[in-house]
């Protein structure tokens, strides 16, 4: 008895998953969330440590313990609560937040084996708060009279145009494309994030009353300054970091070679899965290489093999202990038979008729840490091979639009482009201007965008009482 | 939701919408264009802004029907809107006083070429315009044009109206003549180069404004990469408008090609299913009317 309690608690309860040989046939959702019953059996794992090592982890701190009590006792709704004090946009968190290297990663659970699975409880929740038991109205706070206009509708604009309705500012939240998200509606796909999901935490904002402009590019529509003598008394940048990195190779202009956003953004955001229900087209099936190895490389890869593709590679320069995506993801793609070409570098696109037909690349062994801190690549004389390809994605990073900062004087940038922002305040070089999220630390995470959101709100807040 | 205020068929397949975008139309500069989507499952496609009143807080977009979006957005009316519409995007025409401007327009690029000479007139230029068609009965935007220029040219490649050949052709006779400082060639891809290829020995800068196919128009995904100058620039942003000397017109024309399957059979399911089968039969209709008068002609720019 006691022997099997204690094994208990040192093992996860899997959350069920679809079999890699139906998912690969769709985009319906992969992991599939834990049962009520599952739930609360893994939540009882948790030892409720007085210090919760774990909330350190957490970039917006929420209460984990609390939380996980909440589950233990069956308690949905108190979780849910409980999770909403601190973070936004909990439903999204569970599932692309990377726990491993967070919460979980200091859990004292996983100094004995598997540390308690948070973000899946976290995930339960939230899902269980949206199913069942449609969170209470917002309370309608006393409004301050104060406007603010928050550019770009990513996890770092949402959280900062949440946080300002909440304490009764007057918030206007612009978008450029025609649905708001961010990265969550145009790159991470259906599979591993619905959009419904998106659409319900999108309107939560709302329902705080917060107004959605979409369609509305800020530096063409309006600039900063016209924002401001449109009357609004301060300004929150979140544009995130869009403009897509490409090789520098001879052939990438190919016609079949996309950059991740394009490929991911005619897949999620214009849903050309469903082509031809919606219009908008992209190239289906044969043999697809993606270059990079992060979450975005990870992605399309396997979008490229649910819209049909014969085969995918994932092409990357480093070793696959260096890939920077997320351990589950790598697992994931590997179990629905991605081929990994680790330490191989594209060094040429070929060409037929204007079409793309193959990729000549070398292998690498890995020398000393470049700037970065990893290993750098060495091309291996005489290694060189081609891959047969249809349809390149190159997916090896992106940096900062210049689109909105170069419409906007006095705006300080970094030397890669980057807005110069105050790391607790978000304060840039502008008066009545705050930043975060990609557009200031480069590519990073959901969450990180929104705790920079919420420390922007807590500066924005106090700057309007000046 | 932004609302058609007028639609006009200005001859076989190319239509002229006015649309309420007040805040669009007080921000619009020669050169520039917008993205728009005419439904929930649309695709996102460019046109150019071809007019705007700021007071009347309207654009007009002016376009040809090659495909099922365009088709889509011909067979609306007056009242209908669309889901969105997103812009000014792209920059601005380089509106300058140089001297003569030559402004040639083919087809549909007279939409995008009608602000731009407007704008250099207004800015003190003599302004010489060059516009042309298949035959006389695809001319559109005669009197508009004519409103902006101080020395009209038309040619059709029938000679049914005009000097009898291309624009590049005409353009190249102008050239002979007379002292031009600057050419702003827009239309047809193949228009502009050929264009291009007649001013390069005259050595006069010649501006052409790109139409590779988009998706969000910001900058954001590379589907509009062009070729300039040995460079790679994204057209939505780092243009529309390029030195037409320098852009590899090649590669435009293979990259407008990366859809046709899809294109082609995008059209043949909204012709044949409901959606567009009513207003097909209209279009029947008007076709015969117009045969019978003796004016069709198919137009495939
Ligand atoms: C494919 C992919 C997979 C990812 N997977 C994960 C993951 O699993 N876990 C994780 O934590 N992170 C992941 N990330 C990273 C994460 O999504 C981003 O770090 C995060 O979304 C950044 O948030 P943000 O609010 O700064 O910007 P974004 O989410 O990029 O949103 C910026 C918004 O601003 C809009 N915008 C841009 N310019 C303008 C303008 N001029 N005017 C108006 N609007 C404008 C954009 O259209 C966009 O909607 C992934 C990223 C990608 C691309
Ligand atoms: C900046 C910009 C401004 C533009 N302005 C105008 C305008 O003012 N008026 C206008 O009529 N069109 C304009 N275009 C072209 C217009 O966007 C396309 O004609 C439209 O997207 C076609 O959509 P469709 O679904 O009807 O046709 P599709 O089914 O997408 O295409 C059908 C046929 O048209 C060709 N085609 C598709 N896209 C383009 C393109 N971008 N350029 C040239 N040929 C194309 C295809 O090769 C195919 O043969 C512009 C394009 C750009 C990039
Ligand atoms: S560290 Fe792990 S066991 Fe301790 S409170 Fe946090 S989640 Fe529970
Ligand atoms: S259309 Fe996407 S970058 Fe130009």
């Amino acid at each position: 008895m006691e022997k099997s309690k204690k094994a208990m608690v040192l093992k996860r309860v899997q959350m069920p998953e679809r079999a890699p040989g139906v998912r690969v046939t769709n985009f319906n959702e992969v992991a599939l969330g834990y049962s009520p019953e599952r739930a609360i059996q893994e939540a009882s794992r948790c030892l409720q440590c007085k210090d919760s090592p774990c909330r350190r982890g957490c970039p917006v701190e929420v209460d984990i313990p609390a939380f996980v009590k909440c589950i233990k006792e069956g308690d949905f709704t108190g979780a849910i609560r409980e999770i909403k004090k601190k973070n936004f946009l909990p439903a999204i968190c569970g599932r692309v937040c990377p726990q491993e290297n967070q919460c979980e990663r200091f859990c004292v659970l996983g100094k004995k084996r598997d540390p308690l699975t948070i973000g899946g409880l976290e995930r339960f929740a939230a899902d269980h708060g949206r199913d069942k038991n449609p969170l209470d109205e917002p309370s309608k706070p006393k409004p301050t009279v104060k406007r603010v206009a928050v550019v770009g509708s990513g996890p770092a604009g949402l959280t900062v145009a949440g946080d300002l309705a909440r304490v009764g500012h007057e918030v206007t939240l612009f978008e450029g494309l025609h649905k708001p998200g961010g990265v969550l509606v145009y790159g991470i796909p259906e599979f591993r994030l619905p959009k419904e999901i998106v659409e319900f935490e999108v309107d939560y904002v709302r329902q705080l009353g917060v107004e959605i402009k979409t369609n509305a590019v800020i530096g063409k529509l309006f600039t900063i300054d016209e924002l401001f003598k449109r009357g609004y008394h301060a300004i929150f940048i979140g544009v995130g970091a869009g403009l897509p990195l490409f090789m520098g190779i001879p052939g990438e202009n190919l016609d079949g070679v996309y950059s991740a956003n394009e490929f991911l953004t005619r897949a999620n955001l214009m849903k050309s899965y469903l082509f031809p229900e919606y219009d908008t087209p992209i190239k289906r099936g044969g043999r697809v290489a993606v270059v990079g190895g992060g979450n975005v490389a990870v992605d399309a890869a396997r979008v490229a093999l649910r819209l049909g593709a014969d085969e995918v590679y994932l092409v990357y320069r480093r070793g696959e202990a260096e890939m920077p995506a997320r351990a589950e993801e790598i697992r994931h793609a590997k179990e629905e038979g991605i081929i990994f070409e680790v330490l191989t570098l594209p060094v040429r696109l070929l060409g037929k008729n204007g079409w793309v037909c193959g990729m000549e690349c070398v292998r690498v062994e890995l020398g000393e840490p470049d700037e970065s801190g990893r290993r750098r690549p060495i091309p291996i004389k005489g290694s060189e091979f081609a891959l047969d390809v249809d349809v390149v994605v190159v997916a090896i990073g992106t940096r900062a639009n210049p689109l909105l900062p170069s419409t906007t004087p006095g705006l300080e940038l970094n030397e890669r482009g980057y807005i110069v922002a105050d790391e607790e305040t978000g304060r840039t070089s502008r008066e009545g201007v705050f930043a975060g999220g990609d557009i200031v630390t480069g590519a990073a995470t959901v969450i990180s965008a929104m705790g920079a959101g919420r420390k922007a709100a807590r500066a924005i807040d106090e700057y309007l009482k000046k | 939701m932004f609302k058609i205020v007028k639609k006009e068929e200005l001859t076989a397949d190319v239509y002229l919408i006015e649309l309420e975008a007040p805040d669009i139309a007080r921000k619009a500069q020669p050169g520039q264009f917008i993205v728009l989507r005419i439904g929930e499952r649309g695709e996102r496609i460019p046109l150019t802004i071809a007019d705007f009143d700021r007071a009347k807080g309207t654009i007009s977009i002016l376009f040809l029907v090659v495909g099922k979006s365009t088709r889509w957005l011909s067979d609306l009316r007056a009242g209908d809107h669309l889901v969105d519409v997103s812009g000014p995007l792209g920059k601005p025409s380089e509106i300058e006083r140089v001297g003569t401007v030559l402004c040639a327009g083919g087809g549909v690029g007279i939409g995008a070429i009608h602000p731009i000479a407007r704008a250099f007139r207004e800015a003190g230029n003599r302004v010489i315009v060059v516009m042309g068609f298949r035959s006389k009965d695809l001319i559109v935007f005669e009197d508009e044009m004519r409103a902006v220029c101080d020395e009209f040219h038309i040619c059709t490649d029938d000679g049914s109206r005009g000097f009898k050949g291309f624009v590049a052709q005409l353009v190249d006779k102008i050239l002979k003549e007379d002292e031009v400082d600057l050419v702003y060639a827009i239309g047809p891809t193949m228009m502009m180069r050929t264009v291009c290829d007649t001013t390069r020995p005259h050595r006069i800068k010649t501006v052409v404004s790109l139409n590779p196919v988009m998706v969000d128009g910001t900058g954001m995904c590379g589907s509009c990469r062009v070729s300039v100058g040995g460079k790679t620039k994204f057209c939505c942003v780092d243009g529309p408008e390029f030195d037409g000397q320098q852009v590899d017109f090649d590669l435009l024309m293979a990259r407008q090609k990366i859809y046709l399957e899809e294109e082609k059979l995008s059209m043949e399911r909204y012709e044949a299913k409901g959606e567009g089968r009513r207003a097909k039969s209209e279009r029947r209709v008007k076709d015969e009317k117009r045969k019978a008068e003796g004016e069709c002609r198919k137009v495939k720019s």
